[in-house]
């Protein structure tokens, strides 16, 4: 019952036919809203611009990564480990540390490039005795004996009682070979030669020098300086063996390499390679260079070496005298055109970036640059159209022929002079954005002037302009607050159109390199990858996207320009 | 007529006059001039004379001594002569340059241009006579995605598609590598080849707005009373269409493409330049991106006496064409 009792009276109303709620009254702005959603293109276009926009503002904050993140990653790499060198430079051994000077050194080897026996360095007479084709040993001269020449006879002056005979034959004969060394008694002599007078000197071994590289087995063992020099004698002449300090030392292996050994243990290493790790730090063990060794010897290309974490794969590879060797290494590698994937859902782009982001932050960019230029463009068109509109005579004159002026200016050079200047400049990123919107809004302004004194012109005629007269209300109030009132919803409609064309514009520019620069994003920059045919060819994800971005969006606002239009002034209507 | 004719071309030339200053001083505002780099690169030579004399040297052989009024009076004594002086990047008379490659760019331009008219002037007329249908919403969306892609993203895709994938057309360039040696015909289709991407990127960039433009007119020729009357008359649908409506059409048509004609030289920067036809568009872009002053000066006062071209031809058509105009 009671349910019936309420719902009666509504069903029973009574609606009489001049009621008010009969007729629907809609606001003009209603009219123009309920004509614009009833536009199946117009709402195309503006879903197709709140997702747009989502896109760019709100998805710059959503997505996990930075605008110019660049994405490393590691992967296998064959990498340089080490490289093999014929060893063709002298290394030095001291007796005591610091006797040979850097200059004795150089000396040295201009010497023995010259086969010479004795070399003169600081003030010093250093004698070279050849060991063998790659080890000399350089000493200094002790004088002995004094020796003068007279009319062919020689009179010695012992000084170190070490004058026998057979120095004296051996002196002799090197005198007349003209040879300023010679060996007596299994001691080394030098002669030094002066006019008349000749001393003989005992040679003092100071350093050995060799071209041979020699190594310990193990940190334990210490290479004496008697013991180089006995393993580098018996490696240049050949033997088998040699002794010191009463162990017995066997030396085996092919020419130029040896491993010298005693009680079948090996205690050194001998080698006419030079094995140097590419990297700073990293030591190679004597098994791996023994290794090393064999393959360059026998010209394997690769090998594989044993460790406890496992067998490695070294490869071989020859280069005139130089070998290197190379190994499989995990590597930190910059993530560069990779195919799209659950973390980069459009790839990444040449610097390693995600795209997706990149469009992103790219979006916020266009659209930002898009509404700037378009209210730059707006404030001067319609002040200086209004104006024009409003006081025509000699104003509208001058403002129009401006108009022309700036109508006549071709946008492309100047944007184009200005952007190859900017380059030159090396302007900020970021300046160069700010400086392109005002020359873009500055060229783009005669359009908006143009529409707004041809709507004023035929606006300020009708009988609330004279209303607005009679009332007394001051001229920049007439202007600004009726009569550019209704201009608006053409207004509207050109920004709309207009904004589509500005962000053709920026990304045409961008693409063109003139526009927005790395490291900021702009869908024009992205594209610019094409220039390279390899990329256009290889990684549609890199400009495809991009490319439906700009046309998307420019698409939309035309879209709701168009249904913006004709929901204005429905006469226009198709 | 002719004092409007002649009252308009002393204004073009004022404001040519006026464009020409606004343009000079923007290069002249330059901080650091391409004479400067200029200078460098050649005091860098070995053997070279120092950077100051070449720079003395540069800016006197170019004009750019003196004040910016006086630069442009001169650069406009000469300019008025005909003599824009030698490109900087080409170094040759910038007039030569402009004379070996403008019919490049204005044979693209022209078969785009001629294209577009035979397709977007019908599909306009087709779309407004059956406005709401499916032709209708399918002119509408064409003609605006058109309008909205950009012409390095559409030319991309074009050669994407036809040159990398399909294989069927060069990339770049207006002729082959073997041009010479072909037979006159041979090299007209060898070019004609070349042209088929750079024509269509062009085509479909610019079509819609020639399409939009013939419906909307159709449409309101069609709504206006005489066709009402034509059609009361009994007259069949044929003729309402064909003599009433569509001559009534063409009257802002002809002014469109009349205003278009001087368009034809000034050269498709973008498109010339994706597909390196050597047009005054690319050349005009590779001269400007490298600094090139004269080049610039001298293009960008040919593109504003082109569009003032433009504007005067089309309200002298305007008034040629309806003799409603020329009354009032």
């Amino acid at each position: 019952m009671d349910q019936n009792e309420k719902k009666l009276p509504a069903e029973n109303q009574q609606v009489a036919l001049d009621d008010e709620r009969r007729v629907k009254v809609l606001s003009p702005g209603a009219l123009v809203a309920k004509r614009f959603f009833r536009n199946r293109l117009a709402m195309v276009g503006l879903i197709i611009l709140v997702a747009m926009f989502l896109f760019s503002f709100v998805g710059g904050l959503i997505s996990p990564y930075g605008e110019s993140q660049v994405f490393e990653g590691y992967d296998m790499l064959l990498q340089d480990y080490a490289s093999v060198t014929q060893s063709t430079d002298y290394r030095f051994t001291e007796i005591e540390e610091g006797t040979l000077s850097s200059s004795a050194k150089t000396q040295f080897l201009l010497a023995a490039s010259k086969n010479e026996s004795t070399f003169e360095a600081d003030g010093t007479t250093y004698s070279l005795i050849k060991e063998g084709e790659k080890t000399y040993t350089v000493g200094i001269g002790q004088p002995v004996v004094e020796v003068a020449t007279l009319l062919g006879k020689y009179t010695y002056t012992d000084k170190a009682g070490v004058l026998n005979d057979q120095l004296k034959a051996d002196f002799e004969a090197a005198l007349a070979e003209d040879r300023q060394s010679f060996t007596s008694g299994g001691t080394e002599y030098m002669i030094q030669s002066a006019a008349k007078f000749h001393t003989i000197c005992q040679v003092e071994p100071v350093a050995l020098a060799t071209r041979y590289m020699m190594e310990a087995a193990s940190e334990d063992f210490a290479i004496s300086y008697d013991f180089r020099l006995e393993a580098l004698r018996a490696m240049e002449n050949g033997e088998p063996s040699f002794e010191l300090d009463g162990t017995t030392y066997t030396l085996e292996g092919k020419e130029g390499e040896a491993e010298v050994m005693t009680g079948g243990e090996t205690v050194a290493y001998i080698s006419s390679y030079v094995i140097q790790p590419v990297e700073n730090g990293v030591t190679i063990d004597q098994e791996l260079k023994a290794m090393i060794l064999e393959a360059v010897e026998n010209g394997q290309t690769e090998f594989v070496y044993t460790t406890a974490d496992g067998d490695q794969e070294f490869k071989v590879e020859r280069k005139d005298t130089q070998f290197s060797i190379r190994k499989e290494s995990l590597t930190k590698l910059i993530k560069v055109y990779e195919y799209p994937s659950m973390e980069h859902w459009l790839g990444t782009d040449a610097n390693g970036m995600d795209i997706l982001t990149r469009l992103m932050y790219g979006g916020r960019i266009s659209l930002l640059i898009g509404f700037v230029v378009i209210l730059i463009e707006v404030v001067i068109g319609v002040v200086l159209g209004g104006l024009a509109g409003y006081f025509g005579k000699w104003v509208d004159n001058l403002i129009m022929r401006t108009v022309d002026v700036f109508n006549c200016i071709p946008t492309w050079p100047i944007l184009i002079i200005i952007g190859s200047i900017m380059d030159a400049q090396r302007i900020d990123p970021t300046a160069r954005i700010y400086m392109m919107m005002l020359v873009l809004g500055i060229l783009g302004w005669p359009g908006v002037a143009r529409m707004v004194r041809g709507q004023i012109l035929s606006l300020r005629e009708q009988e609330f302009m004279v209303a607005a007269e009679a009332t007394g209300l001051s001229v920049s109030r007439r202007i600004f607050r009726h009569l550019v009132p209704n201009v608006i919803p053409q207004l509207i409609v050109i920004c709309t159109m207009g904004l589509g064309g500005i962000i053709l514009t920026e990304s045409t520019m961008s693409f063109l390199g003139l526009g927005v620069k790395f490291p900021y994003a702009s869908w024009g920059n992205i594209i610019q990858s094409v220039s390279n045919v390899y990329v256009m060819t290889n990684y549609w994800f890199v400009w495809i996207p991009a490319g439906f971005m700009i046309l998307i969006t420019v698409l939309g606002f035309n879209f709701v320009g168009d249904g913006l239009r004709d929901a204005f002034d429905p006469k226009m209507k198709r | 007529m002719w004092k409007f004719v002649v009252k308009r071309l002393l204004l073009s030339v004022v404001i040519l006059f006026f464009v020409a200053l606004i343009l000079y001083t923007v290069m002249r505002c330059i901080p650091t001039s391409f004479v400067d780099s200029m200078a460098r690169q050649l005091s860098m030579q070995p053997g070279a004379k120092s950077f100051d004399d070449w720079k003395a040297q540069l800016t006197q052989v170019y004009g750019l001594d003196g004040t910016i009024l006086e630069g442009f009076f001169k650069w406009l004594s000469h300019a008025a002569r005909g003599d824009f002086g030698d490109s900087w990047y080409y170094t040759i008379p910038v007039v030569e340059k402009f004379k070996e490659v403008i019919w490049n760019s204005f044979i693209l331009g022209s078969i785009a241009f001629v294209l577009e008219l035979v397709i977007a002037i019908p599909l306009g007329i087709l779309a407004a006579r059956k406005q709401y249908s499916g032709i209708d919403y399918t002119v509408t969306v064409v003609a605006l995605i058109g309008i909205s892609l950009p012409t390095f993203f559409f030319a991309t895709l074009l050669k994407y598609v036809f040159s990398i994938k399909l294989e069927w057309l060069e990339l770049y360039g207006l002729v082959s590598r073997y041009y010479d040696q072909l037979s006159p015909l041979g090299k007209m289709l060898d070019m004609g080849e070349h042209l088929i991407m750079p024509v269509a990127t062009l085509v479909i960039v610019s079509i819609g707005s020639l399409m939009r433009y013939t419906r909307t007119n159709m449409l309101e020729v069609m709504n206006s009373d005489f066709i009402r009357t034509a059609r009361a008359k009994g007259l069949s649908e044929k003729t309402v269409i064909n003599k009433h409506a569509f001559r009534n059409t063409l009257i802002p048509i002809v002014t469109l493409v009349g205003g278009s004609l001087p368009g034809l030289f000034a050269g498709a920067m973008i498109t010339e330049q994706l597909f390196q036809i050597p047009g005054i568009g690319y050349t005009s872009y590779n001269a400007m991106t490298n600094g090139d002053i004269n080049f610039y000066m001298f293009y960008s006062v040919f593109l504003a006496l082109l569009t003032l071209l433009s504007t005067l031809i089309a309200d002298i058509l305007y008034a040629v064409v309806d003799p409603r105009v020329r009354i009032s």
